[in-house]
């Protein structure tokens, strides 16, 4: 069935297909109407599950945790400050090896007070320990919604599901909510392998002393190892049913190439609108979108960038002191490649707080990665120094 | 009353087994003990973080014969919700899912998510054993502790300036179903109110004064003498509220001076008389105004 909806709303739809059993959540925008819907959900019965109305996003994830503990599955949603509000539990969640999957309408950090989209919320929850998945597209919001359950309790792990605010969360689409036996056929009910039961009772979350506190740490980092590979089954199992897969990261364009862009979120889309572009006036450019950002794709990723010349990296993000964090995880990710081989990788800052990235910006730095002798520094700020 | 008598008089369920790690004359583990023989062994525990993170035992061990659940200090009222809800999700809506937190979770960091608790009425009985300071970090204060004690971020040079909070009172205005103080000195009174809780759906909130001997400066064996004395001074008197109403003493309160219990417990023993006296004073208006209460039925 193909409804025309807002990305927040594929959000809901993605949960209420996922036959979610608890969900408790906390208002803010720009992720607000993914609860709002949820809401009309539970209360008329298009899904039977159990909404819990928290005084705040910490205690929202807080309830998610209690609930996955007790075996069942859930979901909550927010934004920026809530979701740094929630920061503690992210690794209560994520060292509980609970599966609960959360939406992350990217928004970015006060102050000021900015509502519009950036990355530097879900990017400052990067070693909490949860699966990062960035999406394009409503109909990806929908589909990585669904997927992301079966991951995230096939692996032990919460899934954050991130889309940027108002350009998917506000902006409609058209979205094929696949039918309910499908999705079902797909994602069974939860099968908890330890939860909390009276007939068999365990502690959970004890004091780990040093003997014992590495091999929980490590147990964590083999899952997330796990996942690069579960995490393309579970994409291409999806595939199977619906016809659409997406992978950790998309090639686009980049047979032959000599300049590649990596992007994520939406601005991957208005890049395919320039590499398309450039590639009919002969330009060999091409573009890497990366997914998944945690577990970080690195083999994907250097296999997809080696043999380029020159690699523009997007990053709707800053990481104060150093640079952009797609730029430095993929300069980290490169660096294993010989140098013959090794493309010279520039980073770009752009759209914070929510500026447009337009095809012409996208253009300038195309150009300016093609024109420029070396780059002058790991992080140039497009709109301020270009 | 016998103790054999008073032993005959409890539930037989074992569910808290020896071997825990509470220190000497904790009143934590007795609390405990009582608690879990009145709900037997259909029940979860929620434990934010207090001195029972350490007394449960560490990994692979635990102490509980039920299902523990370690948490954030500041989400007991929350994680016990998401609890309750889960397994009622799956069809469970007769185990009953408690939190059980110290003063600094219940008081301090975790009023919030107990509020939230408690204003949607979530069904779980909220635990406060309450040793008036952050005794698991080694004795701070919290807004538990009663003017003019000695802890060590209220040392006697400018000891605790300001009363207990009175969370009780925090509570009842919430309208929850049930609210009880309790008691170690009174174990058949706190199993009766644990009992009557478990039948009552909604939030119920239960307040255990629970002494502690290295952080009140007392012996070992005066914990259960002490928290008698609690009760008989007025100090912690032992009620329930319905509903936010109906207000109900459930034992005989002597009225003993507060002297005494004040000038056992060394982290008082900075105080003048004219400042035990002030003490006195509190106390007296504190049992004024629960009178009123009790009187008026509201």
């Amino acid at each position: 069935m193909k409804k025309v909806m807002i990305g927040n709303h594929a959000v809901s739809w993605g949960v209420q297909r996922s036959r979610v059993e608890v969900i408790s959540a906390y208002p803010i925008t720009p992720q607000t109407q993914i609860v709002e819907e949820l809401s009309d959900m539970c209360a008329d019965g298009r899904l039977p599950a159990r909404y819990i109305k928290v005084e705040s996003e910490h205690s929202a994830m807080a309830a998610c945790i209690g609930a996955s503990a007790a075996g069942v599955r859930t979901f909550t949603a927010t934004s920026a400050q809530g979701l740094a509000l929630m920061h503690e539990l992210l690794h209560w969640a994520a060292g509980g090896r609970l599966p609960i999957v959360m939406a992350d309408v990217n928004r970015a950090m006060a102050p000021g007070w900015n509502i519009w989209t950036d990355q530097n919320d879900s990017l400052s929850q990067r070693d909490t320990g949860w699966i990062q998945l960035y999406c394009e597209t409503n109909q990806e919001v929908f589909d990585t919604t669904v997927q992301a359950f079966r991951l995230a309790e096939q692996i032990n792990l919460p899934v954050m599901i991130i889309l940027d605010a108002f350009f998917l969360s506000h902006t409609s689409e058209p979205v094929d909510l696949t039918d309910q036996e499908i999705v079902d056929e797909f994602l069974p009910q939860r099968v908890a392998q330890y939860k909390l039961d009276p007939s068999d009772p365990h502690a959970f979350g004890a004091l780990v002393r040093p003997d014992a506190y590495m091999e929980m740490r490590w147990q964590q980092q083999e899952a997330m190892r796990d996942t690069l590979r579960v995490m393309p089954e579970v994409d291409e199992a999806w595939g199977a049913l619906t016809g659409r897969r997406y992978g950790a990261i998309e090639e686009y364009r980049t047979e032959d190439a000599e300049l590649l862009l990596v992007t994520s979120g939406t601005i991957t889309s208005t890049a395919r609108h320039v590499v398309d572009a450039r590639r009919s006036s002969g330009e060999k450019i091409g573009l890497v979108k990366i997914k998944m950002f945690r577990p970080f794709p690195t083999a994907l990723l250097r296999s997809a960038l080696a043999g380029a010349d020159r690699v523009a990296v997007l990053d709707r993000n800053i990481s104060p002191g150093h640079g952009g964090i797609f730029a430095e995880e993929t300069r980290s990710a490169l660096y294993d490649v010989p140098l013959e081989d090794r493309p010279t990788l520039f980073g770009y800052v752009l759209g914070l707080g929510g500026r447009d990235v337009t095809p012409s910006v996208i253009e300038a730095i195309v150009d300016r990665t093609r024109e420029a002798e070396a780059p002058e520094r790991q992080d140039l700020w497009v709109g301020v120094e270009l | 009353m016998s103790q054999t008598i008073i032993k005959d008089l409890m539930p037989k369920d074992e569910l808290l087994a020896s071997g825990h790690l509470a220190c000497p004359g904790c009143a934590a583990p007795v609390a405990m003990n009582l608690v879990l023989k009145a709900l037997g062994p259909q029940t979860v525990v929620t434990l934010p973080a207090c001195c029972w993170s350490i007394i449960a035992g560490p990994w692979p061990q635990s102490s509980l014969r039920v299902p523990l659940f370690h948490t954030a200090f500041e989400t007991g009222g929350a994680v016990a919700s998401g609890i309750k809800a889960g397994l009622a999700a799956r069809g469970d809506t007769e185990t009953t899912v408690i939190a059980w937190a110290g003063d600094g979770g219940t008081f301090d960091i975790g009023l919030q998510a107990l509020s939230g608790a408690a204003e949607r009425n979530e069904d779980i009985i909220y635990f406060c054993y309450d040793n008036e300071a952050y005794m698991n970090t080694g004795i701070q204060r919290s807004s538990a502790t009663p003017w003019g004690a000695w802890t060590t971020t209220t040392p006697t040079g400018e000891p605790e300036a300001t009363p207990k909070k009175d969370m009780v009172s925090i509570l009842a205005a919430h309208g929850i179903p049930y609210i009880a103080t309790a008691s170690v000195a009174y174990p058949v009174d706190l199993v009766e109110k644990v009992k009557r809780a478990r039948t009552i759906r909604g939030t119920r909130f239960i307040h255990i004064l629970a002494p502690c001997p290295p952080g009140w400066k007392t012996q070992n064996d005066e914990t259960i003498d002490l928290a008698r004395q609690a009760v008989q001074t007025r100090v912690f008197p032992l009620f329930e509220v319905e509903n936010g109403r109906n207000w109900r003493l459930t034992v005989d309160h002597a009225d003993e001076p507060v002297a005494p219990y004040i000038r056992r417990q060394a982290r008082f023993k900075h105080l003048t008389d004219e400042q035990v006296e002030r003490i006195q004073a509190d106390v007296d208006d504190r049992w004024e105004r629960l009178q009123r209460r009790i009187d008026c039925g509201t």
